[in-house]
């Protein structure tokens, strides 16, 4: 198995933020015929541990390209960036952000209306995260420093968008 | 270790002998298996041509043990020797049995570790050891049928099971010496069913409300290959919920105020149950009980019986939206709704379903058969039956795994609707000063707290050098293979201290207890240990014998150079001389050379299946487009 394969390499695209997500996923699906367990239930155990191992790792890199934040982590890593964990960030922005919070705590104030409000809540930050991936995909080939920020923005507005998930769970009472 | 039915040496060798595999559908209510022979699959009937199996088992005083619809029979008149239900008891504590509700009429007892046990005549039985019962009696079936001792089963259980719930499962096969191949969601099993008889693509939503359990998944299905994209459910809801709510709605009618006797609980339950299946085909039934001093004459309508169940299908409808939103899609992009188990014959569920998903579901295939034939289609795959459509199941972890940090709280390590087979890192630290130990604590569960989450195992990490907290780095890796298998390792990354645990949960069975009962269970009363390990070893060697056989045929020419060749068919003799020989040891020491001997061949075969897998595409080929 050639673990320095890139995830990329794997399903032999071209490495840019931009992913056709269909093409990837018949790709994915091709890949798992080929290196499932369940393809290997009367071959050897050496054969049952390396499609074990093809199929951890087709899944792990499945997984990262087809989503947009993960995606992003991943191609400034392959560009020797590795995210720090308290990053300071723009304070225009962070303001942004407390009005947002703010707003997801009046809709959980709201009790039943509140579950209308936060589709609408939600449409909204999604569009703010399809924004920030614009600005990614245009600053990884010219400024791993602005993208390296970008990813800072949307581990934030990903949080966010988890929260008002969590919201709704609480408003259906699970 | 799996006990195998092995066949004669000479014969598995044979690619072109068939095996004989089945699929069970273990329900609450009824259980059913089902085999894929010349022609399609089938569930079997018995021998008066019945295919549902009650899953009623009845002890008697003489120790015989009765399954079925005769058990069903003796269940309004000896409530306490006659268990129903079973898997709501499933790998459960005994404290969560009273969440369950209290209408259970057994005398139950609670065992070392934790587990309910039912006191009954002949003795007393775990739930483990009943259900076994169950799935002995459909095996026994099939084996006639089928004309010999089955080779594997797949047993389907309610995505929603926790890893508790699928251990004691497992454990229920063993004892009626079954070879598992996998356990497979219910909801999943039925996609697999449409996917295949019918042609349903793209995305799928499965709606199966059973005797005790509700699943939710969403697949996509694309060529064959069957994508679990989000699960959840509630496995303690389901037509019995229904079932009590009726019997609520009759004692409260009745003006009966006093405590039900086992025998009066029992008879509600099954009038209950009668009426339901009344009220699914007509606007009212009439609601005749008259046991002991409980007496009530009268008639319940559609619409009274409806609101009685709507709080129990909104419920449902809650974890629908959940599923949805876990699997990334808008409800228009859902192209079918397919119905699974008993419950979704009550027209109230229906009209639930339809509303919430905008679409008419289907229910093309029996709903109760329906989980059976797609786990049997799963094992027929499996047990290494080749077939001429392309088939793979992209399985799910159905719930969060993680670890116990500081205050109680719950570390998710996983998510639920993670892909298997998965593997995950993460780093943690330590909280004081000095300390050189670590407790690795591994639940299972979407609550923040630790005490909300099903405990799966514990282990400490020893011999950690003292530094000051927050310092030492202890890399924690969670591994779940294709079964769903969890093991967990922990490293200290300056010394490379390392623990390690394959994590099998409480509330199961111990593997002691799971000894005894084998030793005092039926089929394996008179078997000698010696020959139960040479058996064992037998199995292990036809196997690789068999894929290295098999390799060689395909691959042999291309990937191997002659000498290569010469050298592994002589291991292959050299094994097969050995065979027959009554020495354990020698056959798995000839085994392990031949694997060894095969490593390399193995290695280069999955290399050249990889790059065939994507031959013909190109990054060129994307850059055109």
């Amino acid at each position: 198995m050639d673990f320095k394969q890139n995830y990329f390499e794997i399903f032999q695209m071209l490495a840019s933020y931009q992913v056709d997500t269909d093409l990837l996923a018949d790709r994915y699906r091709e890949l798992q015929l080929s290196v499932h367990p369940d393809k290997f239930a009367d071959a050897s155990d050496q054969e049952k541990r390396l499609s074990v191992q093809w199929a951890t790792q087709v899944n792990a890199a499945y997984i990262t390209l087809k989503e947009p934040l993960k995606r992003a982590i991943y191609m400034l890593e392959m560009s020797n960036t590795n995210i720090e964990h308290n990053p300071t960030l723009d304070p225009m922005f962070l303001m942004e952000q407390i009005e947002l919070r703010e707003a997801l705590e009046d809709i959980e104030a709201s009790g039943d209306a509140g579950l209308t409000q936060l589709d609408q809540y939600r449409a909204d930050v999604n569009k703010v995260f399809e924004n920030l991936q614009r600005d990614f995909d245009a600053q990884i080939n010219d400024s791993i420093i602005e993208a390296e920020q970008t990813v800072y923005k949307m581990q934030f507005v990903h949080k966010l968008l988890a929260e008002a998930n969590q919201l709704e769970e609480r408003l259906l009472d699970y | 270790m799996a006990l195998l039915q092995i066949t004669e040496p000479g014969q598995a060798i044979d690619p072109h002998q068939r095996k004989r595999a089945a699929g069970i559908d273990l329900g609450t209510t009824n259980s059913l298996i089902a085999s894929r022979r010349e022609g399609g699959v089938a569930t079997l009937p018995d021998e008066s041509g019945v295919h549902l199996l009650p899953s009623v088992v009845r002890y008697l005083a003489d120790k015989s043990v009765v399954v079925g619809t005769d058990a069903l029979a003796a269940a309004k008149t000896d409530p306490t020797n006659t268990i129903l239900s079973v898997k709501r008891l499933m790998g459960r504590g005994t404290e969560d049995i009273s969440r369950l509700g209290t209408s259970l009429p057994y005398n139950f007892q609670t065992s070392d570790s934790g587990m309910p046990l039912l006191e009954v005549v002949s003795g007393v039985v775990s739930p483990v050891e009943t259900s076994a019962s169950i799935l002995h009696a459909l095996a026994q079936r099939a084996t006639e049928t089928l004309g010999g001792e089955l080779d594997g089963v797949v047993i389907t259980v309610p995505a929603y099971f926790d890893e508790a719930q699928r251990q004691a499962t497992k454990d229920a096969a063993k004892l009626a010496n079954l070879n598992v191949l996998r356990l497979l969601s219910e909801p999943t099993a039925a996609a697999v069913a449409y996917g295949l008889d019918t042609g349903v693509e793209g995305v799928v939503a499965v709606y199966d409300l059973g005797g005790g359990t509700f699943d939710i998944s969403l697949l996509r299905l694309n060529k064959g290959v069957f994508e679990v994209m989000a699960t959840g459910g509630d496995s303690a809801l389901g037509g019995d919920d229904f079932d009590r709510a009726l019997a609520e709605w009759i004692v409260a009618a009745s003006g009966h105020d006093r405590d039900l006797s086992q025998t009066q609980q029992r008879t509600l339950m099954i009038e209950s149950r009668r009426i339901k299946e009344a009220l699914s085909t007509q606007q009212q039934a009439p609601v005749v009980i008259e046991s002991e001093d409980l007496s009530f004459k009268g008639v319940i309508t559609a619409a009274e019986f409806n609101e009685l169940a709507a709080p129990l299908i909104q419920k449902s409808i809650k974890a629908c939206r959940r599923a949805v939103r876990d699997a990334g899609v808008k409800l228009p992009d859902i192209h079918s709704v397919v119905l699974v188990g008993g419950s979704t014959r009550v027209p109230s569920v229906v009209a639930a379903v339809a509303e919430f998903f905008g679409t008419q579901p289907m229910s093309d295939i029996d709903p109760d058969r329906v989980v059976a034939i797609g786990a049997a289609l799963q094992a027929d795959a499996l047990v290494g039956n080749k077939s001429d459509e392309e088939m793979l199941l992209l399985d799910v972890l159905p719930l969060s795994l993680g670890l116990e940090t500081m205050g109680g709280l719950a570390e998710k390590v996983i998510d639920r609707n993670t892909t298997i087979p998965v593997s995950r890192a993460q780093e943690f630290t330590t909280y004081k000063d000095g300390q050189t130990a670590m407790l690795i604590h591994v639940v299972q569960g979407e609550r923040e707290l630790v005490d909300d989450c099903r405990s799966l195992a514990r282990f400490e990490l020893r011999g950690i050098p003292p530094m000051v907290a927050g310092a030492a780095k202890i890399g924690v890796v969670f591994q779940v293979d294709a079964d769903g298998l969890l093991s967990v390792s922990a490293t200290e990354m300056s010394t490379g201290v390392q623990a390690h645990v394959e994590v099998k949960p409480s509330y199961g069975l111990s593997e002691i207890e799971v000894t005894n009962m084998l030793k005092a269970s039926f089929s394996h009363a008179k078997e000698d240990v010696t020959a139960r390990m040479i058996s064992e070893a037998r199995v292990d060697a036809v196997r690789v014998l068999d894929a290295v056989t098999n390799a060689l045929r395909i691959d042999g020419e291309a990937l191997l150079s002659a000498a290569e060749i010469t050298t592994l068919e002589n291991e292959l003799k050299q094994l097969e001389h050995v065979l027959d020989e009554k020495d354990a040891a020698l056959i798995t020491a000839q085994t392990a050379t031949l694997a060894k001997a095969s490593d390399d061949f193995a290695a280069r075969r999955m290399d050249a299946s990889v790059r065939s897998a994507l031959a013909g595409h190109s990054i060129d080929e994307i850059e055109k487009e």
